[in-house]
């Protein structure tokens, strides 16, 4: 028999038994459906994560002299605007900034406040994604020029001018003035009970200048487009900083860089456990459909035995009748999947609209749900239709 | 009148019920010629229908020689006999067999459909069959709605829709009223006069007397047979054990 006429054959049984082909095909519907929902609902949260994860310094690296958790240290580089201006020119980073900090006095009127003074560059707001609400912040002329400028924290703001607005009066850090320029938006604590807002930031030229009377840094901080480039760009600055700095192939680093990848690549790793784990739970539903559909086809077989057996005094092999069913069942898992894969993406959008989580629907998970459809289909299948191709001709025409 | 299209020696088939053995044919040798009309009568549990059901291929026997055609069909892998049935038998029921929710066009069309015939052929030589058995125009009809006479002349088209050579027909008058069978005989006899094979399984002797040869089966064993054109009746060919 070809492929076409037993095509024909099985879609015409199917069709004659519209209620209990629907009802069959339910079952695959459903666990297709959940599978691509689920997998695009996790898909969309991992994306939201990685927003979030960005937010928080995931797209940012340090790079500091000396070696990692050892004190003061004697070969130690020393970090200079130069090697900031050497990173900046690779391609892949976005954002450098050079950093220097020490705890100064900051004085208005009769007030002071000892507070953290962070000598940076105006490249540090979208490091940081950090930005003053009042006032501006320090630009690169005011870092070439030296400027005695700064922009507070909310806390120093707090402590020294109450409710006054700062913008525009003149502080004095150690022994310098500095005009107020601007303040920045309230960050709150971080986790380890630090008040982010309690810092001063002037130009790091200045910084050197006035504060600390060298040319070297104490940091770098530098931002890449995405997380996925933090492992390149480690590479690729440990090269500048080895060149500029002269290192032998195997002398170690005399600097370190850190970044979050440790931390996002575990919540990562998290999140990918779940889209598997929410993945096979729903191909549960896939099996048990699977095995409604082979319930269906051996009662299918056992009411056509009349039929098979007609089939076979006609001269169908072994095979055919075989085929036949197969196709049968096939064409019923296949017909499941389809439907499964509206609903599946139907399902997701109005997941996504309860829970506002975006949902990624990937051609991936379109085929492979597809092609597990087929292959339950021939699974459950092939057991009834081996069935049916082993009844005797004899035993089954006379089958009432 | 050809040669020998059928011939069968020393056939014997046991069925095991449990513990027990069931001799249905105990050593059965015929010939039969070419463009013959045979009837083979007898009572239920003569083993008739055994014997039928091992000359149209859908048995083997247990022990015994069947050649079909001079091939030795007794010796075929259950695909080859499928092939045999398919090409050189055509099969006609009691109760006709046809499949229900399928046109009776569609019904003719059924042997074809395993021999790959192109689907345009299948529709011309179904449309041909059902008209040699006299049903132009009822191609579309379910089998629900034609009356037991037209089902049976469908499952006459399909029996001839691959022109085999022989047509082996188990009681095909049985559900049938006298005055549709003789039209119905008139068919096989036809069908007999245009060159085809025909063996006929029946109870009744008004059937089997359109044949021009008539075996009786007993207890697994030809007892009798007679020939139309006066050669009388013949002797039993086995000893029953």
């Amino acid at each position: 028999m070809n492929f076409l006429a037993a095509l024909r054959v099985s879609s015409r049984a199917i069709r004659s038994n519209k209620v209990r082909s629907i009802l069959t095909t339910l079952g695959i519907i459903i666990g297709v459906a959940a599978v691509i929902s689920l997998v695009s609902l996790t898909q969309g949260a991992n994306k939201m994560i990685e927003e979030q994860l960005t937010s928080l310094g995931g797209k940012s690296l340090f790079i500091s002299p000396g070696k990692r958790g050892v004190g003061v240290q004697e070969n130690a580089i020393d970090l200079t605007a130069d090697d900031a201006d050497a990173i900046r020119n690779l391609d892949i980073v976005e954002y450098v900034s050079p950093m220097v900090d020490a705890p100064e006095q900051v004085v208005w009127g009769n007030r002071n406040w000892f507070t953290v003074v962070v000598g940076t560059s105006p490249d540090f707001v979208f490091i940081n994604d950090w930005y003053p609400d009042a006032g501006v912040f320090f630009n690169n002329e005011d870092v070439a020029k030296t400027e005695n400028v700064c922009v507070l924290g909310r806390s120093v703001v707090a402590n020294l001018f109450g409710y006054r607005d700062p913008v525009g009066l003149t502080v004095r850090i150690g022994k310098d003035s500095f005009r107020v320029i601007g303040v920045m938006s309230s960050l709150g604590q971080t986790s380890g009970g630090r008040d982010q807002d309690d810092v001063a930031l002037i130009p790091y030229t200045t910084f050197q200048k006035r504060i600390l009377g060298t040319d070297t840094l104490e940091s770098i901080s530098v931002s890449v487009a995405s997380p996925e480039d933090i492992p390149a760009a480690e590479s690729r600055i440990k090269l500048v900083l080895r060149e500029r700095h002269k290192l032998d192939k195997n002398e170690d680093e005399n600097f370190y860089i850190k970044s979050q990848l440790g931390v996002i690549d575990r919540i990562f790793a998290i999140s990918n456990i779940m889209t598997v784990l929410l993945g096979s739970i729903a191909s549960i539903s896939l099996v048990v459909g699977g095995i409604g559909i082979m319930n269906i086809m051996l009662v299918s077989v056992g009411e056509r035995t009349k039929e098979i057996g007609i089939r076979m005094a006609v001269g169908a092999k072994g095979k055919d009748i075989m085929m036949q069913f197969l196709i049968e069942a096939v064409l019923l898992s296949l017909t499941g999947g389809v439907i499964g894969i509206a609903a599946g993406v139907l399902g997701s959008k109005i997941g996504s609209s309860f829970t506002g989580w975006k949902s990624v629907i990937s051609p991936e998970s379109i085929l492979i749900s597809f092609c597990f459809a087929a292959l339950i289909g021939i699974f459950f299948g092939i057991y009834p239709a081996r069935k049916a191709s082993q009844l005797d001709p004899i035993e089954a025409l006379r089958y009432e | 009148m050809g040669g020998n299209v059928i011939v069968t020696k020393d056939i014997h088939k046991v069925y095991k019920l449990g513990d027990t053995e069931v001799h249905a044919l105990r050593g059965v040798s015929i010939d039969i010629k070419e463009g013959e009309f045979v009837s083979i009568m007898g009572a239920s549990g003569s083993g008739k229908s055994t014997f039928m059901n091992i000359i149209g291929c859908l048995d083997k026997p247990t022990s015994g020689n069947y050649f079909l055609d001079g091939s030795k069909v007794s010796e075929m892998e259950k695909d080859e006999l499928a092939d045999i049935r398919n090409r050189k038998i055509g099969f006609v029921f009691q109760s006709f067999n046809l499949l229900a929710r399928t046109t009776a066009a569609e019904n003719v069309e059924l042997p074809m459909i395993y021999n790959n015939t192109p689907s345009r052929t299948r529709a011309e030589r179904a449309y041909g069959a059902l008209s040699r058995v006299g049903l132009s125009g009822r191609e579309k009809h379910y089998p629900s709605q034609l009356s037991g006479g037209q089902q049976q002349r469908v499952a006459i088209a399909r029996a001839i829709v691959n022109d085999p050579s022989i047509i082996l027909a188990d009681e095909p008058t049985g559900n049938l009223d006298t005055a549709t069978s003789s039209e119905i005989m008139e068919i096989f006899k036809s069908l007999n006069e245009q060159g085809k094979t025909i063996i006929i399984i029946t109870h009744e002797h008004d059937i089997a007397e359109n044949a021009e040869r008539i075996v009786v089966f007993k207890d697994g064993s030809i007892t009798e047979e007679k020939s139309k054109n006066g050669r009388g009746v013949r002797a039993a060919q086995t000893v029953p054990t």
